[in-house]
């Protein structure tokens, strides 16, 4: 739902970042408003998940550049833990396996991380029951989950429902969803693209990340950007998804090659303008 | 900043329990000789039985050299240089605890062991042992009642030694290794616990260790009987304050349990570690054994090892009654250059015995920490069975983790299982964690308490949350 006078959530600009010394973002601008739902699409290797490991606070990745505002506030600033407390989620392309801590835990203890930062009372272990059954409806899942430890032996689409789960608990504003569709069959991804469609409201906004157009045969973006070589190509609405779903991706590289061709032109007649001192 | 770096820093707190108590101690010369034995035992008025053990022992252990097959290392131990006998002045025993020395209930009271009648733990009776002698025992009429004997050793040799002479070193001979021999011959106090046939203890147990003297050696000595159908749950705890020289701490614990009864025994261990170069600490070289002697007996062990420099030690079971039961379940946590070296051993003699083994080793910073366990089917354990399972758990990359299990079996039908694993505190899982709203330090304590919860569930619920509380010192900075 596009808004124009909607509140901006969260504002991208010019955001660079690499890992292991390795440049990978070279320069992101996105703009989420409330309301939205938007899909980044690219190949593997475009920077798609780096985009969204950057904006959760992955210590492995290092910002070099640019800046993320989150309702208005320095994004960047803030802790990981900080980050998921307003209201920014991350739902993960391969959760990880916690053995030992068990999963109705570990999702008391972040619904009441969230709570508090909200100024909510926290749930004691019987409140939480009941509110976490009730959720369990959004993506169906069986409540023997919540006795396992975190992921531990769950199948790809247990996985993906349990992200969901949290998703559903959090109520985050701002939720980006990594490839929430890999590893899904036809079932397992009408069930989950069906709860996301459920927490997607007026308040919120969504940013799907996906190679496919299958996801948004189920969730309906307002918003279509195409990512390569860490930057965003392209915007379109969910038509773009389809004609890249036609066209296939070579038509990028193309474009990304004149792009750095003319970039490095540019760098190159910048430093030729230097005089030879200053270049050596 | 890494994972590695951080989780190090969390584990690295300063330990709460260094500070020294000022307070009068009498102490003997340093050193160790027969003429020492003699003169411990004659301070503590001892009978003649007690003298002959001492000094047979001390005649056994000159003969005896000490073992170097533990995957722990040291500077050679100068058996010359230490003390083998202090005590607070303080002439008798007292009566009353309000006879007690005020600075000796307000330094048990800073390490949370309140003993006097307003503040005492509820459900729990407590014997305190600072340096050589135990200070106080709580509830001792209220469990006389119930025809339970809890109180020191030294007492217990006066009141009760027949009951002492009958039981003393028949689980753990004086000469079963060279700490077990130096123990039965200097050993100062420590506790005795007897439950006579067909009583449940009304209450748990627990004795509370502190060593307070800087070049003192302690050498305590617990036994703990449970007769006929008995049950009892017995917990110790011990700290020590910091010094740069290292201490020897040499312990037996020997259990007797008889047909139907049932003794368990856990231990928070949190003598001194060391600083963070692995300069002084306790050296904690322990012998601890039950004997399953009756019939459907049962004895379990439960430990949460965190402290001390090094650690030697490996609560066992002989599973002699038939159809008895043995149990051990550790969780030993080593942090800079912390050594252990624990694990159990399971001698099952009787037929249908059976024992489980859960450990879990958690290593940190430069330490190392082993797993060493025995289980040995003897020839008579038919339908014998044995589970034993080991984990290990790094944090950082200098750590190390071993795991060494001894299988013997002389008998055909018995069975044995044995599991291993190692994993890693992956920045992943932090960092899932983290992008969840956890604070950092409260999802390792959570990945960490995850790990030991198959442990701590053994815990008499009333230590649960000690031991909770010593991982969580260990791990987290803002918990106290």
């Amino acid at each position: 739902m596009i808004r124009p006078d909607a509140p901006v959530l969260l504002e991208i600009c010019d955001l660079r970042a690499s890992v292991e010394e390795q440049p990978i973002l070279k320069g992101v601008n996105l703009t989420l408003r409330a309301g939205e739902i938007h899909a980044v699409m690219g190949r593997n290797g475009s920077g798609k998940s780096t985009l969204s490991k950057v904006l959760a606070g992955h210590p492995a990745y290092r910002v070099t550049g640019g800046s993320v505002l989150y309702r208005g506030d320095d994004l960047l600033a803030l802790q990981p833990e900080q980050r998921a407390r307003i209201g920014l989620f991350l739902g993960f392309q391969y959760p990880v396996e916690i053995p030992g801590v068990s999963n109705l835990e570990f999702l008391r203890v972040a619904t009441n991380a969230r709570r508090l930062e909200q100024g909510l009372e926290e749930l004691d272990t019987f409140a939480f029951e009941d509110l976490v059954r009730e959720r369990l409806q959004v993506v169906q899942m069986d409540p023997a989950f919540l006795e396992r430890s975190v992921n531990e032996g769950f199948s790809g689409g247990e996985k993906k429902r349990n992200e969901i789960l949290q998703m559903a608990l959090l109520e985050p504003l701002v939720a980006i969803l990594d490839e929430t569709d890999s590893g899904l069959d036809i079932d397992a991804l009408r069930i989950v693209a069906g709860g996301v469609n459920q927490l997607a409201s007026a308040d919120n906004a969504t940013l799907l990340i996906t190679h496919y157009q299958r996801l948004l045969d189920v969730i309906t973006p307002d918003y279509v950007h195409v990512m390569a070589a860490g930057r965003i190509l392209r915007t379109g609405g969910k038509e773009l998804a389809l004609e890249l779903e036609e066209r296939g991706y070579d038509w990028v590289d193309v474009e990304i090659e004149r792009l750095e061709a003319a970039e490095l032109e540019a760098l190159a007649a910048a430093q030729g303008s230097r005089t030879p001192a200053e270049v050596g | 900043m890494t994972a590695a770096a951080t989780v190090g820093d969390l584990v690295s707190q300063p330990y709460k329990y260094g500070f020294v108590t000022d307070i009068e101690t009498e102490k003997i010369a340093k050193g160790l000789s027969e003429d020492v034995v003699r003169l411990i035992s004659a301070k503590k008025e001892e009978p003649a039985f007690l003298l002959d053990f001492r000094l047979r022992a001390y005649q056994q252990w000159l003969k005896m050299e000490e073992p170097d097959w533990a995957s722990i290392g040291h500077a050679p131990i100068d058996y010359q240089n230490i003390i083998y006998y202090a005590a607070p002045k303080q002439q008798v025993k007292k009566a009353s605890l309000d006879e007690v020395d005020p600075k000796l209930l307000e330094t048990f009271e800073k390490l949370g062991i309140p003993l006097s009648e307003q503040k005492r733990l509820s459900n729990v009776a407590v014997d305190a042992v600072f340096d050589s002698v135990s200070i106080a025992t709580t509830y001792k009429e209220k469990l006389a009642e119930h025809g339970v004997i809890f109180c020191s050793i030294s007492e217990a040799v006066k009141d009760h030694a027949e009951l002492i002479e009958r039981y003393l070193g028949t689980v753990v001979p004086s000469n079963d290794n060279y700490f077990s021999a130096l123990n039965s011959a200097v050993f100062s106090d420590g506790s005795f616990v007897f439950i006579p046939k067909g009583v449940a203890c009304p209450m748990d147990l627990s004795t509370y260790f502190r060593i307070n003297s800087g070049d003192t050696g302690q050498f305590e000595r617990t036994l703990i009987v449970a007769e006929e159908g008995a049950s009892v749950s017995y917990l110790e705890g011990c700290t020590a304050p910091m010094f740069d020289t290292n201490q020897l701490h040499a312990a037996v614990v020997e259990l007797v349990a008889l047909d139907d009864a049932s003794i368990k025994y856990s231990t928070v261990q949190n003598w001194y570690a060391g600083d963070e170069n692995g300069v002084g600490g306790i050296y904690n070289f322990v012998t601890k054994r039950g004997q399953c002697r009756g019939d459907r007996s049962h004895i379990s062990w439960t430990q949460v090892e965190t402290g001390s420099a090094i650690t030697w030690k490996y609560p066992s079971c002989v599973l002699q009654g038939a159809d008895s039961v043995g149990e051990f379940y550790s969780v030993a946590l080593t942090n800079n250059h912390q050594q252990a070296d624990t694990g159990t051993k399971m001698f099952h003699v009787g037929p249908r015995t059976r024992s489980t083994i859960v450990s879990k080793g958690i290593s940190a910073g430069h330490s190392s920490n082993s797993y060493r366990g025995l289980v040995q089917m003897g020839p008579k354990s038919v339908g014998a069975r044995n589970y034993s399972q080991c984990d290990s758990m790094l944090i950082g990359d200098q750590a190390a983790a071993n795991t060494y299990p001894y299988i013997r079996s002389q008998q055909p039908d018995a069975s044995i299982e044995h599991e291993a694993s190692t994993c890693r505190i992956s920045a992943d899982q932090l960092f899932y964690l983290q992008s969840r709203g956890i604070g950092f330090e409260e999802a390792v304590s959570m990945m960490v308490s995850g790990f030991c919860r198959d442990v701590f569930n053994q815990l008499p619920l009333e230590f649960a949350a000690e031991a909770d509380k010593l991982l969580a010192l260990k791990l987290e900075g803002s918990v106290g």
